[in-house]
């Protein structure tokens, strides 16, 4: 039953384009690190099911073979140097064979030099604030209300109604495609940690501490993700929406939102 | 040894030693025995087993479907918490211990523990310890709910709960240091003459490495909450960053302690295994020598790969590329063992009594849990695997059918030693099958999820994840249900004292000194060190 289950699973993860509605499987992202995270993700993969059919083909063989109802005399050997030696060094030989790029695209995630921006992300219980270094504009970033209604307990709104239940929110971070973006995070409050699977990314956030990171995305559209440390009883109600707009299309939008702060400053001042 | 403590020179019983137990609660408040103190461990971790499990069927049934439909997210985070730490150290821990407590004497040929009174002392703080931490369940502000790991500045913000989290934190490690201490005092000092440390049984081998980790890594987390406790109370600021502290700090502290926390819950576990297999395999262990020295190189390794629970949390490039190495390393050892393990049943003649068929188990789906494991280790990888689903479902894996599996083996295989019947034998291949279906519908689909983005830790979720989820939960209920089998199947067997007569022996032709004594196992047993000549009786000799 086991055997099947997992031959069951693994084929389905194997087939995994042909489920492209059930999500499966790590997403491919779309930045050059998403697509070596992924690709990294099935060599590692691949290797794993290829010692298993060896252990377990091994390990299934005994079992069928190696019974006492089919007559089987046990044999007499306790060890084997030759074995041993044989099974230590394969696995450390696979290990190397992995060990090279793992490291090498470690050094390019951590590779922040010349970023075209620079946002700061500093994390409260429970949201998102977002300030875009030298441009002014900054904002919060809250659970969508659709999502907000419908999440309480006995709200009577169906999840399924909702578009993007949870993974929705009222102010997205909105970069530009093709720009290298620098992102500083800290905490307000309690540790949280910025996640977004379509990026790759997935950093801490401490307060009274500045993390970095970067991604550069290489398509536009839509990238949501949740905060993954628990931080809190509104820990799963913090998510993450980066919008990915053509370059010109950001210009549009950044003057607008310098436009509004200008106004809400204004404002504030009359007051 | 015990013979020594007050009262237990009571009226002779049955069996035809020179003494029995007093009778009444006397003989267990005030055990000394191994083994009335190994079964109340054992009855304790699986009275908290039913405890936690129950705590993890509130957290998936909430799962089972998108929306909140039966808890708050502030109760839901002090479900994930409890179960966690319940089950890590009141049920997965003790029972080791209480395996530890009724086998390792009976092994090396013992009359009992070398320290008797800390080890009653050792088993009633337990107790105490539990019910102050379940107690929290009804403070104001509710139980703690910042997860087990206990991150500052989130865990400062329990309510009442959290004094009563750090002194109960205290207690269980108090009292795992003195299990540790007794273990090895025990082993070390008190084998038979002729059983030299590398013809000791593999069990006992697994749990002295066990013990010192324990000694080693116990006072770390005793150390990190107690930091935690001036943090809150007095003033101090040694995790709180607007004091000049740091709160990764704690992290470090924490997982310096907790990897070899996940080995001291499996490297009994090897163990158990270890003995099984040979004996249904009708063949000795394999490699007896590479496994201690495996097992070994796995507690070593242990004490270096902490911070590969903390990829995200912004360490410098050279401390990840440190951490990932030694990280990948921890598979060569672990993949000995289990070839090791392969190669004993390899040629040998099986048979699939209960016992071995949680082995079995255990083999298979402890190596699933490897798997992941690897993957884990691959840092740029781990980035997307850390504290999502995937990693649930890794350390489920490697604890359910891994630990666990492995703890239902030992008692099914020493059960009629303890107490001279057979279990029911169908009834223990049912509680197996329905285990092992549901422990893999359970939490197989707890990688696609987390891999697809879930992140854990969280009451509810998008609806693109609910079919997983759904099936999960499923499995959650049926594998919770499978367990009342095996609490009847146990009542059956040492409280009913149903089933077959068991011979001294028990299984066919097992080796080890636990097999020389009478089933049941008298109270006292070799009250004179045995005479081992001619090498039958160790399981490893040669």
């Amino acid at each position: 039953m086991i055997r099947i289950l997992c031959t069951g699973a693994l084929a389905l993860l194997a087939t995994g384009s042909a489920f492209a509605d059930l999500a499966i499987n790590m997403p491919k992202g779309v930045t050059e690190l998403s697509v070596e995270t992924y690709e990294i993700h099935m060599i590692i993969f691949w290797w794993c099911v290829a010692i298993a059919i060896v252990v377990f083909g091994v390990m299934i063989y005994s079992l069928i073979f190696h019974r006492k109802s089919r007559g089987a005399e046990p044999a007499k050997f306790t060890h084997s140097v030759k074995a041993e030696v044989i099974w230590t060094t394969i696995p450390i030989v696979i290990l190397l064979i992995m060990a090279v790029p793992s490291a090498e695209l470690m050094i390019k995630l951590e590779d922040t030099r010349d970023p075209d921006m620079t946002i700061v992300i500093t994390g409260y219980q429970w949201k998102w604030h977002y300030a875009y270094q030298g441009q002014d504009v900054a904002f919060y970033s809250t659970l969508a209300r659709p999502s907000a209604a419908a999440r309480r307990r006995g709200s009577g709104i169906d999840p399924g109604t909702v578009d993007n239940y949870l993974l929705d929110v009222d102010n997205p971070l909105v970069v530009p495609k093709g720009a290298k973006v620098r992102l500083l995070l800290t905490s307000n409050d309690v540790v949280h940690a910025w996640w977004v699977p379509d990026l790759a990314i997935k950093k801490d956030a401490i307060p009274g501490f500045m993390n970095e990171t970067w991604f550069r995305a290489m398509e536009a559209g839509v990238y949501r993700g949740q905060c993954a440390e628990l931080c809190g009883m509104d820990h799963g109600y913090m998510p993450i929406v980066v919008e990915v707009l053509e370059p010109e299309a950001y210009q549009a939008w950044l003057a607008t939102e310098k436009g509004n702060e200008t106004a809400l400053a204004a404002a504030g001042g009359e007051d | 040894m015990s013979s020594t403590a007050a009262g237990v020179h009571a009226e002779s019983h049955h069996h035809g030693d020179d003494h029995g137990p007093v009778k009444g609660w006397r003989r267990w408040v005030y055990a000394t025995n191994h083994k009335d103190i190994g079964t109340m461990y054992l009855v304790f971790s699986l009275v908290m087993f039913f405890f936690g499990g129950s705590m993890a069927l509130v957290i998936r049934s909430e799962l089972f479907q998108p929306g909140l439909q039966f808890v708050d997210p502030a109760f839901f985070n002090q479900m994930t918490t409890m179960h966690a730490l319940i089950m890590v150290f009141g049920a997965v821990m003790p029972a080791f211990v209480g395996l530890a407590n009724w086998m390792i004497p009976m092994m090396i040929g013992a009359p009992d523990m070398a320290l008797p009174r800390m080890n009653n002392w050792s088993f009633w703080i337990l107790p105490v310890a539990f019910g102050i931490l379940s107690s929290t369940l009804i403070m104001p502000g509710g139980a703690p709910a910042s997860g087990w790991t206990m991150y500052p500045p989130l865990v400062l913000q329990t309510g009442d709960a959290f004094p009563f989290l750090i002194f109960s934190v205290h207690l269980m490690g108090i009292s795992s240091i003195m299990g540790a201490i007794n273990v090895i005092v025990t082993i070390l000092n008190m084998r038979a003459p002729d059983m030299t440390l590398l013809k000791m049984p593999m069990f006992v081998w697994t749990w002295l490495i066990t013990a010192y980790l324990l000694i080693a890594v116990m006072p770390v987390l005793a150390g990190a909450v107690t930091m935690l406790l001036t943090d809150q109370f007095f003033g101090t600021s040694f995790f709180l960053a607007a004091g000049g502290g740091d709160p990764v700090m704690f992290q470090h502290i924490f997982w310096f302690f907790g990897h070899p926390e996940v080995y001291i819950m499996i490297l009994p576990a090897f163990g158990v295994v270890s003995e099984i297999i040979p004996t249904f395999s009708r063949k000795p262990l394999f490699g007896h020598d590479s496994m201690v020295y495996a097992a070994s190189s796995i507690a070593f390794l242990s004490f270096i790969v902490w911070a590969h629970h903390m990829f995200t949390t912004g360490m410098p490039l050279t401390g990840q590329m440190f951490f990932m190495f030694a990280t990948m390393l921890i598979a060569v050892p672990t993949g000995v063992k289990v070839f090791n393990w392969l190669a004993t049943m390899w040629r040998g003649a099986m048979t699939f009594e209960t016992p071995m068929l949680f082995s079995l188990g255990f083999l298979f789906m402890f190596t699933i849990g490897g798997f992941s494991g690897l993957m884990l280790a691959i840092a740029p990888a781990d980035i997307q695997y850390h504290d999502s689903y995937f990693v649930v479902a890794h350390f489920h894996y490697v604890l359910v059918p891994g630990s666990i599996f492995a703890l239902m083996a030992a008692v099914y295989y020493w059960m009629p030693k303890w107490t001279g019947r057979y279990y029911n034998e169908s009834l223990g291949k049912l509680h197996f099958w329905l285990s092992t279906i549901f422990v893999n519908l359970t939490f197989f689909p707890m990688h696609f999820v987390g891999l697809a983005g879930m992140p854990r830790r969280i009451p509810d979720y998008s609806t693109q994840f609910a079919d997983f989820n759904a099936m999960a939960s499923v499995g959650a209920i049926g594998f919770g249900l499978s367990q009342l089998i095996f609490a009847w199947i146990v009542f059956q067997c040492c409280v009913q004292r149903k089933g077959e007569k068991a011979s001294q022996e028990v299984w066919e032709s097992p080796k080890g000194l636990e097999w020389t004594v009478p089933s049941p196992a008298p109270h006292h047993t070799f009250d004179t060190p045995p005479r081992v000549t001619g090498g039958v009786s160790f399981p490893h000799d040669g």
